[in-house]
């Protein structure tokens, strides 16, 4: 049996929840109402004209091979980031884990990268990259790489990927040092003395006992990587070139607040938001039974 | 003593009645107003609305930067929805459309003219200037304010290393690309780029070869026009572009303005570009440059004509879709308007910033100034903007709704042709299909207004 707190009255059981279903209401039940209702209707920009057009926006949505595109565009860069963060992140969590001369130092640095904003961070490796300015676009291009994000699609989504995942990895690095800091030193010592090496240590011990945090992470990461990368892939590419940075997210925008189709861009946040309701239930599911702890 | 009794009279008596003017003169009547210039344009022309401000005491006028010129416009859209827009609006061109067609939600400049009585008479504004912002009826309805064509610029250094002429550029495509040839020949890594992919290369194109570009006379006729952009000229100038890229000749460096800096930074010899990057190259180019017409294909009947424009106007809009500006409001704009299109205002704008001189008078002062002798080519965008008598109806402008959006498709399918994943004839007949449908749902829900 559960413990149940028993409140006399309705009132005070209400008040006490009321701020919370407030701002639920106010940030999200209102907003994805509004999306849903302007998801049915296409509208003149200044909205003068209004015309119900039932699921049509959808149909169209679904038929584009723009947004087509855009989809496996998401599968790729959310992939990748999800799996570039997380495997540096884990590799540095557990090279900083060590007993090292000046380790809090080394901690440190690895955290900044997360205060940084995300078109800041874009911008610092624009100047990286840029192949006109940039330090290590003009060095590929000295040595014989034609590197230009501007033109090449696979080129840019590879800067994207990049510029997104440092922008996690110290977020991702803060959670693997202390998923490791709260593994028991004497698990180790045992196997240690049985004649474990460090990598068959790692793989049967550290990795399995780390797998909640490991979980966490690739969800946390995922939607990351889908839905508040804009403004890196803003200041970076703005989706292009010929849209092979395109995302969902970043279509949304596209079409909405800068083609002011605010129709088909509802209709695509509504299928976004029906998205996320299925990740999240799979991750509770997913957290209740597969993943031990 | 007599005497002093008598001024201290008279300035209590002079104080007592300009009591109400500065009780007035504390509380003038704002007018908001939103532009999309950055630095250094922008600083600039909010340094009219402040010299404006100190000219009078009836009206403050207050600048607001709000991005880039779509973030502006956007901005200012959902502004109007929420019952906030600004009294003045700088729109770029390609918004034209969008805003001709916004009905109640622009007050039209001939209406302001006609209600204000204040003195700016549309017939000073120069031809194609004037009938880009003009209804159908021929009455303007936006106010041009920094209007610019494309012209190209060259670094005459380069040239010269490469043998070529460095005072004539050449005037037609068939000499450019043979310019280019050398250029390379010499050793010169990028020999020419473009800036604004399909301003230059699509819309200038056309207009300076008296193709349309879409039907219905470029859409100044009516909203159910359609692209016409697989015609030979464009297929013709793409495979070129397409080609000169894989021979080394031609940079694709990026949308709209993003291949500005590669020009003052001494990189490409020659590039495409608005008349307003003028200000930039002039500070930043440690080498000789010069500019010069955009080109042509000779051979082709009707070339070369005058150029489209570009930049942007200023647009009078109601504060929401239910409440109108009062009559102070509106004579509030007309005054500013009038200060920033007097010929001394307007003249030394096109100075500073190599904008286009819209209006007659201010162009005559700057040629009267000696302006376009110390600065050898400063002439050359009016120039080629008057170049072939009155614009035809290919060459007036272009004025399709959801324009901002097939620009960007235009750029895309450009940009996939230099790729190399499509051909320039794919490229070009996925952008009229795309363009269209973006036409067709534009006409679609403006029908009615």
């Amino acid at each position: 049996m559960q413990k149940k707190v028993i409140f006399k009255g309705r009132l005070l059981p209400l008040a006490l929840l009321a701020p919370q279903l407030a701002v639920t209401f106010v940030f999200f039940f209102w907003p994805a109402g509004q999306a849903i209702y302007q998801s049915l209707l296409r509208e003149d920009a200044f909205g003068f004209s209004r015309e119900f057009v039932g699921l049509e926006n959808f149909q169209e949505v679904l038929s584009d091979p723009s947004w087509v595109n855009a989809a496996l565009n998401s599968l790729v860069f959310s992939g990748c980031v999800a799996g570039l963060a997380l495997g540096l992140a884990l590799f540095l969590a557990v090279q900083a884990d060590k007993s090292l001369r000046g380790a809090t130092v080394y901690r440190s640095l690895l955290i900044w990268p997360y205060a940084v904003a995300p078109a800041v961070a874009a911008v610092l490796w624009l100047f990286l990259f840029q192949p006109n300015v940039g330090l290590l676009g003009r060095g590929l291009n000295a040595i014989g790489i034609a590197w230009d994000y501007r033109l090449n699609g696979n080129q840019a989504m590879i800067l994207v990927i990049i510029a997104a995942a440092w922008k996690q990895l110290a977020y991702n690095f803060i959670f693997f040092l202390a998923g490791l800091q709260s593994i028991p030193a004497s698990v180790l010592e045992a196997a240690a003395i049985d004649g474990a090496r460090p990598a068959r240590r790692f793989w049967t011990i550290i990795f399995p006992l780390l797998s909640p945090t490991t979980f966490f992470l690739l969800v946390v990461n995922l939607t990351y990587a889908f839905f508040e990368t804009f403004g890196i892939i803003h200041a970076l590419t703005s989706g292009g070139p010929a849209k092979a940075t395109e995302t969902l997210i970043y279509k949304v925008y596209v079409d909405g607040v800068q083609n002011l189709n605010l129709g088909s861009s509802s209709a695509q946040s509504v299928i976004l938001m029906i998205l996320v309701i299925g990740l999240t239930a799979i991750q509770f599911r997913a957290v209740e039974k597969k993943v031990h702890y | 003593m007599r005497r002093r009794q008598l001024a201290a009279g008279a300035i209590a008596l002079a104080s007592l009645f300009a009591m109400p003017f500065t009780a007035r003169a504390q509380q003038p009547i704002e007018i908001q107003f939103w532009h999309g210039l950055n630095q250094p344009l922008g600083g600039m022309l909010e340094q009219l609305a402040t010299d404006f401000n100190g000219s009078q005491a009836a009206y403050k006028v207050v600048p607001s930067f709000r991005g880039s010129y779509s973030e502006t416009a956007v901005a200012a859209i959902a502004a109007f929805r929420a019952n906030t827009a600004p009294h003045i609006l700088q729109m770029f061109e390609v918004g034209t459309g969008t805003m001709m067609s916004a009905g109640r939600a622009v007050k039209p400049l001939h209406e302001i003219i006609a209600e204000s009585g204040v003195a700016i008479d549309p017939r000073d504004f120069i031809g194609p200037v004037a009938g880009y912002y003009a209804a159908a009826d021929g009455k303007m309805m936006a106010l041009p304010f920094n209007s610019s064509t494309a012209i190209t610029f060259y670094n005459k250094d380069m040239f010269q290393r490469a043998g070529l002429a460095p005072n004539a550029f050449p005037a037609t495509w068939q000499g450019v690309e043979e310019a280019a040839r050398k250029l390379k020949a010499a050793g010169i890594a990028c020999p020419m780029t473009t800036s604004w992919p399909s301003w230059l290369m699509v819309e200038q194109l056309l207009a300076i070869h008296d193709v349309p570009l879409a039907s219905r006379s470029n859409g100044f006729e009516g909203l159910n026009a359609e692209l016409n952009l697989t015609n030979p000229l464009l297929v013709r100038h793409l495979t070129n572009l397409v080609n000169w890229q894989k021979e080394g000749l031609f940079r694709y460096a990026g949308r709209d303005s993003a291949a500005d800096p590669v020009f003052p930074t001494g990189e490409c010899a020659i590039t495409f570009a608005s008349s307003g990057l003028r200000a930039r190259i002039s500070r930043e180019a440690r080498f000789q440059w010069g500019a010069a017409m955009l080109p042509y294909y000779e051979g082709v009947e009707g070339a070369p004509r005058n150029s489209i424009i570009g930049g942007a106007a200023f647009w009078a809009m109601q504060r929401g879709p239910n409440t109108r500006r009062t009559p102070e409001e509106l004579r509030g704009v007309a005054e500013f308007y009038r200060y920033i299109t007097s010929p001394p205002v307007m003249a030394k704008w096109h100075q500073d910033t190599g904008y286009v001189p819209v209006t007659r008078s201010a162009y005559e002062a700057s040629k009267q100034a000696g302006y376009y002798q110390q600065n050898p080519g400063a002439d050359i965008p009016i120039e080629q903007m008057l170049r072939g008598g009155d614009p035809t109806p290919n060459s007036r402008g272009i004025r399709l709704g959801g324009f901002i959006e097939i620009r960007n498709i235009i750029q895309e399918e450009m940009e996939r042709a230099f790729q190399g994943q499509v051909t320039p004839e794919q490229a070009l007949a996925s952008m009229n299909t795309r363009g269209n449908q973006v036409l067709r749902n534009f006409e679609r829900t403006n029908r009615n207004n």
